[in-house]
């Protein structure tokens, strides 16, 4: 296995205005920026570090997905570019400006599906809605996302009539109820059944092709990832690491055009690099190794 | 990690049944029936007492000065009505502590949401209003009458000061503890402010609201027998005080069924609210 840390400001020849300011590079008007980013909590003793040293861009209109170790820090990735928490050090840019709090322009799916058990799914699925839509206007969008996610017999249920599946997919609904452009989905997919999965995974892809939104995806499925994403990105945990690791263990671009093939080659050369990477070993494919990393790719 | 090896499937949304929700409505019992046996139990010991109250008394086995029989006491009460006291009396407590509750509740709705949802504000109201809290209520009657004469003022503060304790204490708790979840979704979703406090705040907290409300009634009644017995010349507390002092126990009797009828009554309207307000925001 060949360690393959992004060193940071490797991806300068990312298409688009390559502006010479430091802090808030131009990656686009959607596009995020994050430089140097530490996340510490305060801890029994000191401080517990969850994320260090991160640079990672999203481009306008790409998907990247994080992969990782359970504690990691992904949700805290998240978190941090949705404006709900700030980093301990470093800067966070979204659209070539500093971020200071939630913004219009992003959109959260939380890993647990944070429903207000007083509403139905559709009043809570019309709470993405950006502020000042109409009635109608709402009305009518809820209803739409709520049938393209196979929610329009349950729009009138409470959360505590609907399955956990059912659920996932009412807050997908949720955030893409403001259309945004950058979009953050924390497992958005985790507790559904793996053919809905399949169905959910295609319906973000569609929807992406139709408006092609920045998206951050966090996930526990390698496949998923490369299914998913323009780039995958990997992040290791602080604890496990020796002292002064930083949080970005590798940044991977998936080869090919979506929609892809599951079964492709060059994917599952990928996939066993990746999942060696999280400490899960399976058998090595037979081919030579594939130029993988972003890297090699530069 | 699941090893999907199939093309993408395409086709119709996943359509998954509801869980629960609809199951309720096929085991449902007869209401009338439970409701009627309800009644029938809660009705029975009421029923044994009269019974007994009514044969100790027949029986002579305690002297009427000391305890009179049901139908003298309900003589007692036809008596008052006919003179045009009965109603007055009541009307003047059932005013008092409306106004009393009504006044204590709003007030401890709004200092709660200032100490439910501020540290700041939590900081700087917390310790001086459980002192306060600890201040036994009747601590207060000679300076409110000293202050606001034995008129209407000085009754209404009381019973307020009786409705804003539950009131404050069980919303401001509630409020700390909403599931700070929820509250970052909303503010996630650009609610800030009155928007977040009506949107995820306020709702989430509705059922702490109306058990305060219950405490709150209450409580109030208590504080209303406080304050008229001390000082006033109409209502329950007074009719107390007045029979007492004539030695009637038959309209004390009577005033302390009427507390329990009016006391009841006034809860099972809120109950009523209450039932309708879970199942809105439950
Ligand atoms: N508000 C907080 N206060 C203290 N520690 C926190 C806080 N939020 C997160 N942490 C810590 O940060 C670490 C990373 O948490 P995070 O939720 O980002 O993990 P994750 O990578 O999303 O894990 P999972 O895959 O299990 O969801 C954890 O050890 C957690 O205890
Ligand atoms: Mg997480």
């Amino acid at each position: 296995m060949t360690s393959t840390a992004l060193a940071p400001g490797s991806r300068e020849t990312a298409p688009g205005p390559a502006d010479a300011a430091p802090t808030a590079r131009c990656t686009g008007p959607d596009g995020v920026h994050l430089t140097a980013v530490d996340r510490s909590f305060p801890a029994a003793q000191g401080r517990h570090e969850v994320l260090r040293g991160l640079d990672l861009e999203l481009r306008s209109g790409e998907i990247v997905a994080v992969v990782g170790p359970s504690g990691c820090g992904k949700s805290t990735l998240l978190r941090l570019i949705a404006g709900l928490d700030r980093p301990s050090a470093g800067t966070i840019a979204l659209g070539g400006t500093a971020l200071v709090g939630t913004d219009e322009r992003t959109a959260v799916a939380f890993q647990e599906p944070r429903r207000l058990p007083w509403r139905t799914l559709a009043q809570n699925v019309a709470l993405g809605l950006p502020r000042g839509t109409g009635r109608a206007a709402g009305k009518e969008r809820v209803a739409h996302l709520l049938r393209l996610v196979g929610l329009e017999h349950a729009a009138g249920l409470r959360p505590r009539e609907v399955s956990g599946g059912m659920a996932q997919r009412a807050s997908l609904a949720r955030a893409l109820a403001r259309s945004p452009q950058v979009l953050l989905l924390d497992e958005p997919f985790g507790a559904l059944d793996a053919l809905t999965r399949l169905r959910m995974q295609d319906l973000l892809l569609e929807i992406h092709a139709a408006e092609p939104t920045t998206v951050l995806v966090v996930t526990h499925d390698v496949e998923e990832a490369l299914y998913l994403a323009d780039r995958v990105v990997q992040l290791r945990s602080l604890r496990e690491a020796e002292p002064g690791a930083r949080s970005l263990a590798r940044t991977v671009e998936v080869p090919g055009a979506r929609p892809r093939d599951r079964a492709a080659r060059d994917l599952a050369a990928l996939r066993a690099e990746l999942l060696e990477g999280l400490g899960v070993h399976s058998p090595r494919p037979t081919t030579a190794s594939f130029p993988t990393t972003s890297e090699d790719h530069s | 990690m699941s090893t999907a090896t199939t093309s993408s499937p395409v086709g119709p949304a996943p359509s998954d049944a509801p869980v629960g929700g609809a199951a309720s409505g096929a085991e449902r019992t007869p209401l009338k029936d439970r409701a009627g046996a309800r009644l029938l139990a809660g009705a029975l010991l009421p029923l044994v007492i009269l019974a007994a109250w009514q044969l100790v008394t027949s029986a002579g086995l305690v002297p009427a000065y000391r305890l009179p029989g049901p139908g003298a006491v309900l003589a007692a009460g036809a008596d008052l009505a006919a003179r045009g006291e009965l109603w007055l009396h009541i009307a003047i407590s059932v005013q008092r502590v409306l106004l009393g509750f009504a006044i204590g509740s709003v007030i401890g709705l709004a200092v709660a949401a200032i100490v439910g949802l501020s540290r700041a504000g939590d900081a700087q109201l917390s310790p001086t209003l459980a002192a306060l809290r600890a201040v036994p209520s009747l601590a207060w009657v000679p300076l409110l009458i000293l202050w606001l004469q034995i008129g209407e003022e000085s009754k209404i503060t009381l019973i307020a000061i009786g409705a804003f304790f539950p009131v404050f204490t069980t919303v401001a708790a509630a409020l700390r503890h909403i599931d700070p979840h929820l509250v970052e979704a909303g503010r996630c979703f650009g609610l800030r402010g009155w928007s977040l406090f009506r949107t995820v705040q306020l709702p989430a907290v509705i059922p702490s609201v109306v058990s305060g409300l219950r405490l709150a009634l209450a409580q109030a009644w208590l504080f209303l027998v406080a304050a008229e017995l001390i000082a006033s010349s109409m209502g329950l507390g007074f009719l107390l005080n007045d029979s007492q002092q004539n030695g009637r126990v038959d309209r004390i009797l009577l005033t302390i069924v009427l507390l329990a009828l009016l006391g009841s009554l006034t809860n099972a309207l809120l109950g009523l609210a209450e039932k309708k307000l879970l199942r809105r925001w439950a």
